[in-house]
């Protein structure tokens, strides 16, 4: 095996998959919100409900394009890069990737359909309920992709034949405990992406003093929400840090930068990690606090990462650092949308313009939590692809070299730089633009199939284009619309 | 249960291969003009429907990995280099589809995006076929062949044709679904590229006999086959009389009949083999627990939902498309 082109596999993998990532935990969070203001619309009828949903359900079909775009590459570089994983877990990884890209399949075919165009032809509450049921598609994609992952994580329900991991419990895997605190870890890490970037987007109008109605409804709505999400993903956090402690004590140790057992533990708030000595510099530690967090006792023991032989060690400082930075994000959310919930329960949150900019400032935390959450748990899982069974080095492709793995990754980088970089103008020119423009009336050509063609706003302020895409159903579609 | 995970497969592939097939020939046809009222005739003619087309391609993907894990492992890992070109070539015309309308300063980059992107991802994909007929260098159930060892002179002149291939399929879905100037250079266009293709097939044929391929062997020992290449005679014969004739409905079907005779020729020279003449399909199957996993979900219900889907979009979307009547 090539380690170059090893090292260089694994940086493409992290690279291309923490680009999807970005789209997905933004869609789904979207999604979800737009149900819950769907049913505040039906319920109250205000017009502003419907307006705000429009807005989102624009940029909604953006995200939810690029995700898809992004996503197609992981489907094909798991066997491209990783030959020896794809051939070994393929029975059991492959079934529910099936299932994932079906479910997908599934919802964009049907509900998304009416989501986009049949407004006016279905009754409100079959609106609601599509709305819903995108919602629910995007969560089922996840909870096939956290499967995924999670059985390569802690692997369950499988037995060993001719060097293949053969299901014989398929119960096993797709209830496995790891699971179940994980699948709500991300699903909730979604819906904050979700929250504060429709908060913040809500506080940059009020700062701009435009489209008070909706900025308001926009940013109160998202702070609530996350006021009420936050704690209930600390919780969460909570759950994932007792299962790593109790079945995969290396990536805990490594996580909470203990490098001797200590009994009763400390805990290391902040430090400067030296691999070399295996000590920690200018440490910040919290006496006993490292055994209540591990096992909720004042006197237990904690393992540290010399327990371990040097071959079966994660590296240390990704999963130290990138833990306390999603920690760190985590705390600030907390406090941001507390302090913004209180002020505006009071109304005086719109007086304190400082508030207004770091809300607006804020956006960026869910998804640097996201990742660095991503980081702490697949580089704390090394050096083993598959947890305890299969080492990642050993899952390569064994003949690829460095020169084709680093073509591939240079080709990626640059076509997802460079669609990344047009996509995120787009949508920061639709944020821009705002609500103002009225309700979305899909292009002639727009189809489920192609979200991105939903919006037909010009990147440039030059001249605006005409929509060139047309077909029978779609005139006929759009045709009689009473909007 | 492997028999019907094998015709899923199949059937993933063969409907990817021939609705693809058209919108990535119509991506290379749009790269041969520079007439913007042509291009949009071009692109409006497909615009509603590439992005199931390449749903198609997905699935094929994933279902391979599910169902026959060592055959995705082997066939992803061994043409790594033509793979990646090919969904680098497919995520950028994907794009441009929507990108390009959205931008005028930029749109140069959009079209050369659709034009190569669809270009090279034809002809990565003509050339891996090419290289699993001519046969990957398998050693001990593992590729073993180098970074290039699926590029020789046959797979790229299969590349080649498979291009030629696509773009007639293109063409004639443009007489179908445009009018005025794009139909009829696309009538203008079909003879020509139905006697390259012809020649590529003569070219492949005394290539094949020279060499020696293992499948002329199969050809020899199981003459049933020979219905195939009948039955694309037969269609091509059609196709040639209604473009004579300038019917716009035919041509699109036979060149699709085509297409499915030549497929079937592949598949069935290849069976029992996956990997031809080294991994069987029973060899590849995944267990049966996982194959079953997969029936009562993905493949009784959702897999029948997919295709009903795929043929009402092409009923909704039937007709042809009139570009400039959204011109305001
Ligand atoms: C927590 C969520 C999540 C995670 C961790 C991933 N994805 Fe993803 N993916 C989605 C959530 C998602 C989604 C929200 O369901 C998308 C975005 C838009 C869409 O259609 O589905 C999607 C799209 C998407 C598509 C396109 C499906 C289509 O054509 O409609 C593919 C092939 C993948 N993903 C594959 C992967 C692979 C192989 C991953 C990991 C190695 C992965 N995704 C991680
Ligand atoms: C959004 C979801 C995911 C994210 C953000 C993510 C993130 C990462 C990161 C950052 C790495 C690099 C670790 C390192 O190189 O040290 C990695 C490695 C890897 N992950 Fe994940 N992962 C995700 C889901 C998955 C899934 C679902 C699979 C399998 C189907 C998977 C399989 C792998 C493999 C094979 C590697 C390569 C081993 C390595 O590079 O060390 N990951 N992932
Ligand atoms: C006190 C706060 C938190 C704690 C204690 C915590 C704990 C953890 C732990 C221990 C892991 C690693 C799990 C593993 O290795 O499998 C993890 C992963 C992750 N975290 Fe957090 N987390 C917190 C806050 C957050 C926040 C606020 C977000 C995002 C908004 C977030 C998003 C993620 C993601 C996306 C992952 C990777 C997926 C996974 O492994 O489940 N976390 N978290």
């Amino acid at each position: 095996m090539d380690s170059l082109a090893f090292l260089l596999s694994r940086l493409q993998f992290a690279f291309t998959i923490s680009f999807h990532i970005i789209f997905p935990s933004f869609s789904i969070g979207l999604i979800a919100w737009l149900t819950v203001l769907e049913a505040l619309h039906l319920a109250t009828r205000r017009p502003v409900y419907r307006q705000v949903f429009e807005f989102w359900l624009k940029i909604f079909s953006v995200a939810f394009g690029l995700g898809v775009v992004s996503g197609i590459v992981m489907a094909f570089q798991i066997g491209s890069n990783w030959s020896d994983l794809s051939r070994m877990s393929g029975p059991i990884q492959g079934p529910l990737l099936v299932y994932e890209t079906f479910t997908a399949f599934a919802l964009e075919a049907s509900f998304f359909g009416i989501l986009l165009f049949g407004r006016s032809r279905v009754p409100p509450w079959f609106y609601l309920f599509s709305t819903a049921m995108v919602a629910l598609g995007t969560t089922l994609s996840a909870y096939w992709i956290m499967a995924n992952n999670s059985w390569m994580q802690d692997p369950v329900g499988y037995v060993m034949r001719n060097g293949q991991f053969v299901p014989n419990d398929w119960v096993a895997i797709l209830f496995s405990p790891v699971l179940w605190v994980r699948f709500p870890h991300m699903l909730l890490a979604s819906y904050l992406t979700g929250a504060f970037c429709v908060a913040a987007t809500g506080a940059w109008y009020l700062l701009r003093g435009q489209f008070h109605a909706e900025a308001r409804i926009m940013l109160s709505m998202g702070l609530y929400l996350a006021a009420v999400l936050v704690p209930l993903q600390l919780f969460f956090g909570h759950l994932n840090g007792d299962y790593v402690h109790d079945r995969q004590p290396v990536k805990f140790a490594a996580i909470e930068g203990r490098w001797h057992d200590e009994q009763p533990a400390s805990e290391v708030l902040l430090a400067i990690p030296d691999p070399a000595s295996e000590t920690n510099k200018y440490a910040i530690t919290v006496p006993v606090l490292g055994s209540v967090i591990g096992s909720m006792s004042l006197h237990s023991k904690e393992v540290g990462l010399t327990d371990f032989p040097r071959a079966d060690r994660p590296p240390l400082i990704i999963p130290f650092f990138a833990f306390r930075i999603m920690v760190g994000c985590g705390l600030i959310m907390l406090l941001l949308a507390w302090l913004g919930t209180w002020l505006s329960r009071k109304g005086r949150l719109e007086q304190s313009r400082v508030l207004l900019w770091l809300i607006f400032l804020s956006f960026p935390l869910p998804f640097i939590a996201i990742l660095t959450g991503w980081f702490t748990a697949e580089v704390g899982r090394q050096p083993w692809v598959v947890y305890g069974v299969l080492r990642t080095a050993d899952a390569m492709t064994p003949f690829l070299t460095a020169h084709a793995a680093l073509t591939s990754l240079i080709v990626f980088c640059s076509v997802y730089t460079l669609i990344f970089a047009f996509g995120v103008v787009y949508i920061y020119r639709l944020l821009r633009a705002g609500p103002a423009g009225g309700l979305v009336e899909p292009t002639p050509g727009a189809v489920p199939q192609r979200p991105l063609s939903v919006v037909d706003e010009p990147l440039e302020p030059t001249p605006r284009l005409v929509p060139v895409v047309t077909s029978a159903a779609h005139r006929r579609s759009t045709g009689n619309q009473p909007w | 249960m492997v028999t019907f995970w094998v015709s899923v497969l199949a059937v993933s592939a063969l409907l990817y291969v021939l609705l693809d097939g058209f919108d990535l020939g119509i991506g290379i046809l749009f790269g041969l003009t520079r007439d913007e009222e042509r291009r949009r005739a071009m692109v409006s003619a497909v615009a509603p429907i590439w992005d199931g087309n390449e749903t198609w391609l997905v699935a094929t993907g994933v279902v391979l990995w599910g169902t026959f894990p060592i055959v995705y492992a082997t066939l992803m890992s061994a043409f790594y280099l033509p793979l990646l070109l090919m969904l680098a070539g497919l995520i950028l015309r994907g794009v441009a589809f929507e990108f390009r309308n959205k931008t005028q300063r930029m749109r140069w980059l959009w079209d050369a995006g659709f034009a190569g992107g669809s270009l090279v991802a034809a002809f990565m994909q003509g050339t891996m076929i090419g290289a699993l007929v001519e046969g990957l260098p398998i050693a001990h159930g593992e590729y073993a062949g180098g970074e290039f060892g699926w590029l020789s002179a046959f797979s790229v002149l299969c590349g080649v044709g498979l291009c030629l291939g696509y773009t007639l399929l293109g063409a004639c879905w443009l007489i179908r679904k445009c009018d005025g100037e794009v139909r009829a250079s696309a009538y203008r266009l079909i003879p020509y590229l139905s006697l390259a293709l012809l020649v590529f097939l003569v070219v492949v044929f005394v290539y094949a006999l020279a060499e020696n391929l293992q499948v002329m062997g199969r050809w020899l020992d199981r003459p049933y086959l020979f219905a195939f290449p009948l039955v694309a005679a037969v269609a091509a014969i059609v196709l040639t009389v209604s473009v004579r004739h300038r019917r716009d409905g035919p041509p699109f079907s036979m060149g699709a009949l085509v297409f499915v005779a030549a497929f079937g020729t592949l598949a069935v020279s290849f069976w029992p083999y996956m990997i031809p003449f080294s991994i069987t399909i029973q060899q590849a199957a995944a267990p049966h627990s996982s194959l079953a996993f997969l029936f009562w979900g993905a493949g009784l219900v959702v897999f029948p939902l997919m295709l009903l889907y795929t043929v009402m979009s092409y009923r909704v979307f039937r007709g042809k498309v009139h570009p400039s009547s959204t011109y305001h």
